[in-house]
Order: C-alpha cells, then sequence, then structure tokens
C-alpha cells in the first residue's frame, strides 16, 4: 500500500477546500443566516439598553463579541451534521488521508464562509453601537482570530455530539467554557485600543490560540469523530 | 511495578481493594473533616478585618482545591481509558465526575455566603468563583455527555476525549479569567488575601484540605464499589465474595 | 476556644447565620454523598445474597 506523501495530502486539501467552498456557494443561505442573525441580535441589544450612544458604545465590545460568539455556535452546531448523515464522513474516516488532516479543508470553507465575512461585516454593526472607526483595524484583527479559534473549538464540540440527538444544547454547554478566554482576550483587545492601551498583548494572544488551535484540535475533532461514527 | 498497574485494572482486584480500605479510611475521614470543622469553627483566631465570616474559608477553600484536583482526576481516567483501553478507568472517570461537580458546587455556594456579610452582596464577579463557575459547566458537561449517548462504552470515550480537551483549557481559562479580572478590579481586593496567613488560620486550613482529599478518595472508592457491584452482579467471582 | 460562651459561638458577630448554614449545608451534602453509594451498595449485596440462597435451597430441592 502506497504511503500518502504530502504533496498527495496538499493537493487533496486544496481540491477539498474547493469543493466545501463550492458546496457553500450553491447554498447561499448557510451563509447569509449567521449574518442576519448577527445583525438581528445586535439590534436587540439597543433596543434591551436603550439608545443611549454613551452607554452603547462602552458596552460595544462586550456585546459584539458575545453575539459573534453566538453566530459562531450556530454555525458550529451544522457542522459535520449533514457529511454524518448521508454517510460520507465514514467515508473520509477511513480515507487514505488522516482524519485530522481531512477535516481541515471543511474547516477552512467554513470559516471563509462565517468567521471571516462577520469579521469584515463587523465595522457596520461596530458602527451602529457607536463603536469609534478609530479601533476597526483591531477589531477585525481579533475577530478574524477569535473566530478562528471559535469555529476549531466549536469543531471539536460539533465532532462529539454530532450523533447525538438534539445535540445543539448540548454543544452550546460543552463549548461555551471553552470560549471564554476567547471573549476575554477579544473584548480586552478592544477595550485597550479604545482607552489608549496595548491591544498587542491581547492580539498576540488570540494568535497563539489559532496556532495552538491549529495544531491540537484537529486530533481532537478526528477523535471525536470516530467516536461519534462508532453508534 | 507493572504487575501493580495490572491489578488496578482487574475489577476483582479494584473490589477488593475498595473492601479493606474503606473500613479504615471512612472513620479517619470522617474524624479528619469534623476535627478540621471544629478546629476552623471555633479555635481558630478571629480575622480582624473580615470577623468571624471568614471561617467559611475552611470549606470554600479546600473544595475548590479538590474540586480542581478532581477534574484531573477524571481526565488522568479518561486518558487511561482511551489509551490502555482500561474499561476499570471508564468507571473511575464515571464516579469522579459527579463527586467533582458537588465539590464544585460546595465550593460556589459557600463562596457566595461568604461573599455576603464579606461584601455586602451574594454573588461577586471576581476571579476565583467566576472560574470555579466555568469549571462547574466544565463538570457538567463531561456528565451530560455521557447521558446524552445510549451507547455507554463510546460514552466513556467521548468523555474521555472532552475531559482532555478540558483539561488543556483549565489552565488557559484560569490565566485569563485572573487577566480579566486584574482589569476590571483594584488589586487590593483579593478573595483570598495572599497576605501572609497567620500560621493558626494556616494549619485549621490544610488539614481540610487533607481531609477534603480523603474524602475524595473515600467517595471514588464507594462509587467504584457501587458500580463493580452493579456491574458484575452476575459474576461467580463477585457473587463469591459477598456470600461468604 | 476563641469564643467566651456558646451564645458567642452562635452569632459570631453578626456572622453567625452565614457560617453555620454554610457548614450545615456542606454537612448535609457530604453525608447524602457518602450514604447514597453506601446504601445503594448494601441493598446491591442484599439482593445478590437472596438469589445466591435461593439458588442452593433450589439445587437442594432438586438432589
Amino acid at each position: 500500500m502506497s504511503e500518502t506523501t504530502d504533496i498527495d495530502m496538499l493537493r487533496y486539501c486544496r481540491s477539498q477546500t474547493g469543493r466545501h467552498i463550492m458546496l457553500l456557494v450553491r447554498s447561499p443561505s448557510e451563509v447569509i443566516n449567521p449574518l442576519l442573525f448577527f445583525l438581528l441580535v445586535i439590534i436587540l441589544f439597543p433596543l434591551g439598553l436603550g439608545p443611549d450612544r454613551e452607554q452603547l458604545s462602552v458596552l460595544a465590545p462586550g456585546i459584539l463579541w458575545v453575539v459573534a460568539l453566538l453566530a459562531n455556535l450556530m454555525i458550529c452546531m451544522r457542522l459535520f451534521v449533514d457529511d454524518f448523515e448521508d454517510g460520507s464522513l465514514e467515508q473520509l474516516a477511513m480515507a487514505r488521508v488522516p482524519l485530522a488532516i481531512a477535516v481541515l479543508p471543511q474547516l477552512v470553507a467554513s470559516w471563509l464562509a462565517s468567521g471571516l465575512l462577520l469579521s469584515l461585516v463587523s465595522p457596520l454593526f461596530g458602527l451602529m453601537l457607536g463603536l469609534s472607526m478609530d479601533v476597526t483595524p483591531v477589531l477585525v484583527a481579533s475577530l478574524l482570530m477569535g473566530t478562528a479559534i471559535m469555529l476549531l473549538l466549536g469543531a471539536v464540540g460539533s465532532a462529539l455530539t454530532v450523533g447525538v440527538q438534539r445535540g445543539g444544547m448540548l454543544l452550546a454547554l460543552l463549548v461555551l467554557p471553552l470560549y471564554v478566554p476567547v471573549l476575554i482576550a477579544g473584548t480586552r483587545a478592544l477595550n485597550e485600543a479604545l482607552y489608549g492601551g496595548d491591544p498587542y498583548v491581547a492580539l498576540a494572544l488570540l494568535g497563539a490560540g489559532v496556532t495552538g488551535g491549529l495544531i491540537l484540535a484537529p486530533l481532537a475533532i478526528a477523535a471525536g469523530l470516530r467516536v461519534s461514527l462508532e453508534l | 511495578m507493572w504487575r501493580i498497574v495490572h491489578q488496578f485494572g482487574s475489577p476483582p482486584w479494584v473490589y477488593g481493594f475498595c473492601d479493606r480500605v474503606i473500613p479504615w479510611l471512612l472513620p479517619i475521614t470522617v474524624v479528619a473533616l469534623l476535627t478540621g470543622r471544629v478546629w476552623g469553627l471555633l479555635f481558630a483566631p478571629t480575622d480582624y478585618k473580615q470577623g468571624d465570616s471568614y471561617r467559611i474559608i475552611y470549606i470554600h477553600v479546600p473544595a475548590a482545591v479538590v474540586a480542581l484536583a478532581g477534574y484531573y482526576v477524571m481526565a488522568l481516567a479518561g486518558l487511561v481509558s482511551l489509551v490502555w483501553r482500561v474499561k476499570l478507568a471508564d468507571t473511575a472517570m464515571r464516579a469522579a465526575a459527579p463527586i467533582g461537580a458537588a465539590y464544585t458546587a460546595i465550593a460556589l455556594i459557600t463562596g457566595a455566603i461568604w461573599g455576603k456579610p464579606t461584601w455586602g452582596a451574594w454573588w461577586v464577579w471576581d476571579a476565583r468563583i467566576t472560574s470555579m463557575l466555568i469549571l462547574f459547566f466544565l463538570y457538567v458537561g463531561v456528565i451530560a455527555l455521557f447521558e446524552a449517548y445510549e451507547n455507554k462504552t463510546v460514552a466513556a470515550r467521548a468523555c474521555a476525549i472532552l475531559s482532555l480537551v478540558g483539561t488543556v483549557n483549565i489552565p488557559i481559562i484560569s490565566k485569563s479569567v485572573d487577566w480579566w479580572y486584574s482589569l476590571h478590579q483594584p488589586a487590593s481586593i483579593k478573595f483570598t488575601g495572599s497576605s501572609a496567613i497567620d500560621a493558626s488560620m494556616l494549619y485549621p486550613l490544610l488539614g481540610m484540605i487533607v481531609a477534603f482529599y480523603a474524602l475524595f478518595a473515600l467517595l471514588m472508592m464507594l462509587n467504584l464499589k457501587q458500580s463493580l457491584t452493579s456491574e458484575y452482579a452476575q459474576s461467580n467471582w463477585l457473587i463469591k465474595r459477598i456470600t461468604t | 476556644m476563641q469564643f467566651d460562651s456558646f451564645a458567642a459561638a452562635v452569632t459570631m458577630g453578626g456572622h453567625g447565620g452565614f457560617v453555620w448554614a454554610a457548614y450545615a449545608i456542606t454537612s448535609v451534602v457530604i453525608l447524602v454523598m457518602i450514604a447514597r453509594p453506601v446504601l445503594s451498595t448494601r441493598s446491591m449485596q442484599d439482593t445478590i445474597q437472596r438469589e445466591f440462597e435461593r439458588k442452593q435451597a433450589h439445587e437442594k430441592d432438586a438432589s
């Protein structure tokens, strides 16, 4: 049996990523819905807290991050479900490419369609909450990294709960405690940038999270998927 | 040395071990807990800043410490189960989860009760209590995941993975909560003063920590014995043990 | 003893309610945590014992 070479794996990943992106492009609702959700929930906050611009702008970093967190959770709930149900996940597990690597294309495509878009649109939502435009670079950078970490962590939870009936709530329960550091770092970066501090510590930590997550999460995701497939 | 490790994988041996240890561990633990409490309640000196309400520390801190340690015990059992496929490790992990969750709950409740006379509020979002709250959810997550799967062998594997993920994240979570707290609260308010704690207050605290560890071990063994009795109810070795 | 009288120990300068409540709740939880597996194990052991004795009696009748 021939070994899978690195070139094979790279080619595989690239083609698979392209495939997943095409799938997402074909069902635009999967991409748009989380963004709409983001927008709708953002709107709820002024309605609930009052239109006072000053107050909103103080709370804006926290609000943006919590809502991004929830939107991310929504995406993760859908992550492996379809492939699990139609059997393609099993095929993936038996492929020559190690499962930990094989799941990466889907995660990358998911992030491009969700986290990336969310981050790019976030300055608009920040504006609605009275967030100063000066911090836009920090906002986008922190969200880009934060959503990546949250997708990776969410995928771990997703892998463990994909076979469970109504696993959505369970997923939230498992994953939200793990999201706390991301939330803290993300809001810290924004608040530092807003009040003249140094946002780079928080941003660096987020960067470390992405790197660490990319290395460790796929292992847990693969292990979790194998467990779920045993059902 | 491997013989010892092997023995820990054998249900009859572990059952026998529990049977031998529990009769003396139980009274020792009870005595240790009572002694620690009486000492902390009545004999330790009154704190000049907080008055007598600080005595809750003799429950709160030990519970918190062992709650955290308990998660690592659970994760370790999960690791053993995952890597070496030792069924007994599954049982141990399953036993540890609710015990750890109960300890965390005690820590949270006593923390809240302590908070009221000390800071005037039933809930103060300080670093330690927030970390404890998250730890509670980590425990509940493991328990919920186990309940969600019908096939319990597979469930145990899923929980092992989750506990390991949690273990890696706990230091990250607690550091980030500390960091978060240091921004929002002046450093002068520390839940358990890192200011030098007097020996007369320290010793009962250490004593209670040891007692709570002993209690954890005791509860683990009691629960293991219960699980083994129920799992192997039809097995000859168990029937023999019980009826002779 | 830190307290001069029993009454002082109970009230603890106004904080007594909190301290005793905390200790009481913890005691109850610990007692329950110990009692549950002990009682459950004992009842299972009794069942096994009875089953065994029933089988013994059965075999005696049969022989």
